[in-house]
């Protein structure tokens, strides 16, 4: 059932690589001028859905449509259509900044100067910098630099895989800012992010994990699928607070989130006030005297872990 | 209390360019230091003068008890070192990958054999010393990689974004076998990106620029700068070079 319209549809699609599965019956759909969000760990199967996406590699099982067009039948037509950024730092590093967005441009036909209000809000801030080696360009600018390249043929949707990952925590939020106004231009755009945080900025987010589609939703309503009732907990030892949690008779989880500790209780039930009193009284007994419980509603990350169950065993 | 790390007016230039500019703090032994900073102010090239891969241009730099420039040798034989992108070789299984650093360690054949088994143990790894490493999840992966950087017992071990684009149980298992190694006695010196692991260091320092614009535990930063959270307090600080 393809939604008319819908610039990205995904079906049942499917993948293995000999004994790995990469992919396995994924299904979504990204609606138009939408800032889609695939939010997962290395392993979750995002490169390899880009990849089926960017006609570069074939589905087992399942079919996609970009822009409206078949991934296996219509190939060629969807390459000249897409903005591509993969995952590894794709520009030629002995290029300069100005050589390498004048190759891209080359290759789909087109000129910088045709391209340039597309790519201007970008460009601009690297522009200066137009004879320096893409290779000595900071880890900021050569995501620019890469961003620029794979919008400078206007294309009608933007597959971005990985473009902040390793990228210090000023850039990224830059970054986004950047994607925030491609959006508003109304081109839709899909972006794969190992960083639970940047979840928050995406309309909507596919939490992905090992080849499968754990939830999908507006990132404000995926904490509501957090199974339990959950606490923030602070004060004392943060290591030794967290061996209590645990040993806690009604415990579901207890992890370390940043300066708190998040405690999810499986009485799901029962009153959150009655819970944080009692989960207070026992780990002031257990010798936190200051221990301040707090009911919270999750977050994104909270209900990741929530969903994704045991991480990968080994022979498994 | 005893330093594992002492770095005075540390200094490393390349050309007309100052990478690292006269950087000075100490980190005590069992410490867990966070060493933040944005893209291009220099965390790496320090982190290459501490480990004794990289000569100072000026100032000094004690590691264990050693002085970097003088002593790298002995500096090299008490330190540990696992970054996101190098640790393992995929290639070799996982015994061949502890046999192997366990060698380049100066380890015997005996002490390689009672410490791996310790090691796959602790791990709950002892199904799968015959397994390629390239083979391993990621996570596991940089557990093994962690523990083998152990495996020589070193006085201080550096991790460079140890737990890039792991999932988010397996980070918090990666801190947790932080915290024991640190409990132990080992020093931690970590970089990372993701900014609610840098509320799990003992103290932090940001650099910026080549020189070190705070240092502090979490809370002193957090209050001296007015942010709520770390990342706050880093967007504050950290201005990325052009």
């Amino acid at each position: 059932m393809t939604t008319a319209g819908s610039p990205l549809v995904v079906e049942h699609l499917g993948k293995r690589f000999e004994r790995t599965v990469a992919l396995e019956g994924l299904t979504f759909e990204v609606r138009p001028a939408e800032l889609f969000g695939l939010v997962g760990p290395d392993g979750a199967g995002k490169t390899t859905l880009f990849r089926i996406l960017t006609t570069l590699l074939l589905p087992d099982t399942g079919s996609a449509t970009v822009l409206g067009l078949d991934v296996v039948r219509d190939f060629w037509a969807i390459r000249a259509r897409v903005g591509y950024m993969p995952g590894r730092f794709s520009l030629y590093p002995d290029l300069s900044v100005e050589e390498n967005l004048r190759f891209f441009a080359a290759v789909f036909g087109t000129s910088i100067e045709e391209g340039y209000s597309t790519i201007a809000p970008i460009y601009r801030q690297i522009e200066p910098f137009r004879d320096r080696r893409a290779g000595a360009l900071s880890g900021g600018m050569k995501q620019k630099l890469a961003l620029s390249c794979a919008l400078v043929h206007r294309p009608d949707i933007l597959l971005l895989d990985e473009p902040t990952t390793g990228v210090d925590a000023v850039s990224r939020r830059e970054f986004w800012d950047l994607l925030a106004e491609l959006k508003a231009s109304g081109l839709p755009i899909v972006v794969a992010t190992p960083y639970m945080d940047e979840a928050a900025r995406c309309d909507r987010v596919a939490l992905m994990q090992r080849g499968r589609v754990l939830a999908i939703d507006a990132p404000s309503a995926v904490g509501g699928r957090f199974p339990h009732p959950l606490f923030a907990v602070r004060g004392g030892n943060r290591y030794a607070a967290l061996q209590l949690l645990r040993a806690h008779p009604h415990a579901f989880s207890a992890f370390p989130f940043g300066d708190e500790l998040h405690y999810s209780d499986v009485r799901s039930d029962a009153d959150p006030g009655t819970i944080a009193a009692e989960v207070r009284d026992w780990l002031r007994s257990g010798g936190f005297g200051d221990a301040v419980v707090t009911p919270i509603r999750a977050g994104i990350e909270d209900t990741f872990m929530a969903l994704m169950g045991a991480p990968e065993e080994i022979g498994a | 209390m005893s330093l594992a790390i002492e770095v005075q007016s540390l200094t490393r230039r390349f050309g007309d360019f100052t990478a690292v500019d006269a950087i000075t703090f100490e980190v005590r032994t069992g410490e867990v230091f966070g060493f933040l900073g944005a893209n291009g102010a220099g965390k790496t090239t320090a982190i290459k003068m501490l480990i004794g891969l990289l000569a100072p241009t000026s100032g000094q730099a004690r590691v264990a008890g050693y002085d970097v420039l003088r002593q790298a040798e002995e500096v090299r034989r008490r330190i540990g070192y696992m970054s996101q992108r190098f640790s393992l070789y995929d290639d070799l299984t996982v015994r061949e990958n502890i046999t192997l650093y366990g060698g380049i360690y100066g380890l015997g054949d005996a002490e390689i054999r009672d410490r791996g088994t310790g090691l796959l143990d602790r791990l709950e790894l002892g199904h799968a010393g015959d397994e390629r490493v390239g083979s391993l999840p990621l996570g596991w992966k940089q557990k093994l990689a962690f523990s083998v950087a152990l495996l020589h017992q070193p006085a201080v071990v550096f991790l460079d974004e140890p737990t890039g684009g792991v999932d988010p149980i397996t980070r918090r298992q990666f801190w947790e076998y932080i915290y024991a190694a640190a409990a132990r006695g080992t020093t931690v010196f970590v970089t990372t990106h993701y900014m609610d692991e840098a509320e799990y260091c003992d103290r932090i320092s940001i650099m910026v620029d080549g020189r070190i614009g705070a240092m502090g535990t979490p809370e002193e930063l957090k209050r001296q700068f007015g942010g709520e959270t770390l990342d706050e307090v880093f967007v504050r600080l950290a201005r990325p070079a052009a």
